[in-house]
């Protein structure tokens, strides 16, 4: 039976990477008791894979790892064992069903929505109306925004018109905050901080990147019905 | 709930591995600081993933935290790339709990597990802000107490601490921690402090002894500067080990740490008696812990940290008694459940080869063997009861089933050591090899891989070869030569590789094995140079060694290259070990006569350690 779960990685568990998260799953998995299934052969790994990385330094309300278990207790119950063997941290929020033929998280995420915001000690050079006029400028009213994303290899020139798909500056307690949906996946992905980078670079600023804290909101997927969070192709199990 | 950092963002996201610092792992243990009478900070003096892989820090931060009048904390090294952001920015070290400055605890415990960590220590006090020299500290500053196995000869480090604690941690230290409220309650000076602190039995605090030295630089006598100060400091054993505290819930990193599994002891000590090995006779008697106690903690620990695997730690696990009926469970109950289990220091033959065709995938696994020396002449000195043949056998044994992995240890430099005893250990290897390819070729799986590693013998404090010389790098450099060169006469020369040891670093490690107070300042001097991390070969610097001892006139071959007179009065004398000065030197002339001491199981040989009442010495021998 598969199952997708859906956590929340908040405070200091920002600083913990991709891989130690899944070492983290994989000893939490045991102390939850979830009748996770082994893959064959002589050294058996659980079958859990992840749908999307996050990137140290971030922190998120929505990310998703997707389980094969021999057998399942209820979400409710399942929700609370592991919960109940979490670090300050991580919290579990979902643990659904999905349809024997559904497919691996990691390989039909689409999207992704991002919250990013001035860290306490960081000021904005601008004021919210400022930023908002600032991004009708830069992203809104043009018809392309080509950015340069260099990798270790080879350059490449994206335009963030058909990569961002909604892109918005709101205030939030006396300040800006932008929020972002992106294209995420394994063929054109696009993190936030590249944007907003190619923002300042427009404005003239100089980009620091301790400056903000990223913090992913939900992914999702690309269905007939649209764009759907991954954690609503499962079901509760009762 | 979320603590503050004691590092910024900007810091923990520039260097390496910010899991190191931020705390917050499963079964931390949290408390409120207000709360509790005694801060105690738990350190290993290495980068954090070696020293969360240490059992005997888990077991005392276990211990400590059931009280509730404690909170023990932990911290570990600083990488040198925070290190040196930690000396700019003048950011004093922190524990990783609280994430509070060190200066502010009331005990700084310093495990000491080797030499090569000294100057670690330094950097530690360092980084704390709080002074290098015990002298020089006051009542604000905690109280620093060492401990561990290079404690058995402290001298080096005696500048530096306050207390040490000698021998095993679960005996002593609530008598120490009453002592401290008396003192808080009192208020006492930290001098009153420490000298009613040398009155608990282990309990040595250093700058209440007096070391006068004769003019050939051996010592002349070290005696207390007061009356009421005991002149011998008696080393801690628990006797009951199976009652002894055991964390349930060990901390399991978010970084994978060296040992990343369940540890189970199941003994202490070992009936073996290797004339070169300082563990097997500082935690002398052998003592075992109960199989049911050993179940259940197996159990336990396994559920309250998710682990996919556990070891069982021991000297020698083949001489735990009921080793079969252990591993069997733990097959039994746990290897459907995905859990690994690994058998390090197991005796090869019948039993450990089926178990191990059990649990490990034989293709990929290696046989371990550590005859440490070649020759069975040199074996007997060392009293290595290893013979050619077991080992023959055992790996013969082991090819057959499908093995065509082995790796042999080695010792260069030991006692009497010739150039026939180096060329053996290559010859040795070549016979494994031949009793291999006497295997049908049709049955065996293509070449096999024998590796053959060589690290330098240094003496250690209370081990029958604390006498012994050591030799110079090219020396020792000149000794691998010789193996090297034998490996290549062999016939089987392609199944066979050899690795060996630094050298200068063995050296050093001698200097402080069996150093005096003297080596004290140069310590201080070359960590003021900048050597930290000597155990990380890309960061130990050799120059910088040979340049502070030069600079302050300290001529190390008084350490390293004599044998020792039998009367000499060694650094260390003031500590009892429960092994006998007496029995040591017997143990040192009969190796010379290159006769074997038979295990405590089959004959005692009357070490002293029988006065502790328990253990092996007790069991019925029949």
């Amino acid at each position: 039976m598969k199952i997708r779960i859906k956590f929340k990685k908040y405070g200091v568990m920002k600083f913990i990477g991709h891989l130690d998260i899944m070492r983290y799953f994989q000893k939490a998995m045991r102390r939850a008791d979830i009748d996770i299934a082994y893959s064959e052969g002589f050294s058996p790994h659980q079958i859990m894979s992840f749908a999307a990385p996050l990137g140290v330094g971030l922190t998120s309300d929505g990310e998703y790892l997707d389980i094969e278990v021999k057998s399942s207790k209820s979400s409710k119950e399942s929700i609370v064992n592991l919960n109940n063997t979490m670090v300050d941290g991580i919290e579990i929020l979902e643990y659904k069903r999905l349809p024997d033929t559904a497919k691996k998280s990691m390989s039909i995420v689409a999207a992704a929505d991002y919250k990013v915001f001035y860290k306490e000690n960081y000021e904005s050079p601008y004021s919210v109306t400022e930023w908002q006029e600032k991004l009708k400028e830069f992203f809104t009213d043009r018809p392309e925004v080509l950015i340069t994303k260099k990798t270790k290899k080879s350059e490449k020139v994206m335009d963030l018109k058909q990569l961002v798909y909604d892109f918005k500056i709101l205030e939030e307690e006396n300040r800006p905050v932008f929020y972002l949906n992106v294209c995420t996946g394994s063929t054109d992905n696009v993190k936030p901080e590249l944007v907003l980078e190619a923002f300042y670079e427009y404005l003239n600023l100089s980009y620091d990147a301790f400056a903000f804290q990223i913090h992913r909101l939900d992914v999702y997927a690309k269905t007939e019905d649209g764009y759907v969070t991954l954690g609503s192709l499962g079901e509760d199990i009762e | 709930m979320s603590t503050k950092l004691a590092l910024s963002d900007e810091i923990l996201l520039t260097i390496d591995k910010p899991a190191r610092y931020i705390g917050n792992e499963l079964n931390m243990v949290k408390k409120d600081p207000k709360d509790v009478e005694i801060r105690f900070a738990m350190c290993f003096p290495d980068v954090y993933e070696i020293g969360m892989s240490h059992l005997g820090m888990q077991i005392l931060y276990d211990m400590f935290n059931k009280r509730d009048d404690i909170y023990c904390e932990r911290v570990f090294s600083p990488w040198p790339d925070l290190h040196k952001i930690m000396k700019e920015q003048k950011i004093p070290l922190f524990a990783l709990e609280s994430q509070e400055p060190l200066k502010k605890f009331d005990f700084i415990g310093i495990t000491i597990q080797y030499e090569m960590c000294y100057t670690n220590i330094l950097q530690i006090l360092d980084l704390a802000q709080i002074p290098l020299f015990a002298k020089d500290r006051t009542k604000e500053d905690p109280i620093i107490i060492g401990g561990g196995p290079c404690t058995y000869n402290p001298e080096p480090l005696a500048d530096f601490f306050d207390l040490f604690y000698i021998g095993e941690g679960e005996t002593q230290y609530d008598k120490l921690f009453a002592l401290y409220k008396e003192a808080k309650k009192k208020k006492w000076t930290r001098e009153e402090f420490l000298r009613k602190a040398a009155q608990i039995p282990g309990i040595y605090v250093p700058s209440l002894y007096e070391v006068t030295y004769k003019e050939d630089g051996t010592i002349l006598e070290m005696k207390p500067k007061y009356e009421d100060v005991p002149i011998k400091v008696e080393k801690q054993v628990v006797m009951d080990l199976t009652d002894a505290p055991y964390p349930e819930k060990p901390i399991v990193p978010f970084i994978k740490a060296t040992q990343d599994r369940v540890v189970l002891e199941i003994q202490r000590g070992c009936i073996r008696g290797c004339r070169f090995c300082q563990a097997g006779m500082i935690y002398r008697p052998n003592r075992e812990k109960n199989i049911e106690v050993l179940k259940k903690h197996a159990y336990e620990m396994l559920k309250n940290t998710g682990h996919e695997e556990i070891s069982l730690s021991s000297l020698s696990s083949s001489d735990y008694s009921e080793l079969e009926e252990l591993v069997s469970f733990l097959i039994d109950n746990f290897k459907e459940k995905g859990v690994n289990i690994s058998l390090p220091s197991l005796r090869i033959d019948a039993f450990s080869l089926d178990v191990m065709g059990k649990v490990q995938d034989i293709r990929k696994s290696s046989l371990t063997f550590a005859p440490e020396a070649g020759s069975q002449r040199l074996r007997d000195v060392i009293n290595k009861g290893l013979t050619e043949e077991v080992i023959l056998n055992g790996a013969g044994m082991a090819f057959e089933g499908g093995w065509q992995k082995v790796k042999l240890y080695f010792m260069l430099g030991l006692p009497t050591e010739t150039t026939e005893d180096m060329r053996a250990i290559a010859e040795l290897a070549n016979k494994i090899a031949v009793r291999y390819y006497e295997i049908p070729k049709e049955q065996r799986n293509g070449k096999c891989q024998i590796t053959i590693s060589t690290s330098f013998f240094v003496p250690k404090p209370f081990t029958p070869f604390q006498w012994a010389r050591m030799y110079d790098k090219d020396n020792y450099l000149g000794r691998a030569k010789t193996v090297n060169d034998a490996v290549k006469e062999q016939l089987n020369r392609k199944s066979i590789k050899y690795n060996w040891h630094e050298a200068d670093v063995t050296v050093l490690e001698g200097i402080f094995a069996r150093g005096d107070r003297r080596i004290g300042q140069a310590l201080v001097k070359a960590y003021e140079k900048g050597c930290i991390f000597d155990a990380w070969s890309e960061f130990f610097d050799n120059s910088k060694w040979l340049e502070t001892f030069e600079e302050l006139g300290i001529d190390t071959d008084f350490y390293t290259m004599r044998e020792r007179d039998r009367e000499e009065v060694f650094p260390w004398d003031f500590i009892d070990a429960g092994v006998t000065k007496e029995f040591l030197l017997r143990q040192w002339d009969i190796a010379h006569e290159e006769t074997v001491t038979p295990n405590c199981r089959m004959k005692c040989a009357g070490c002293g350690a029988m006065r502790y009442k328990g253990g092996v010495c007790y069991e019925d021998k029949n």
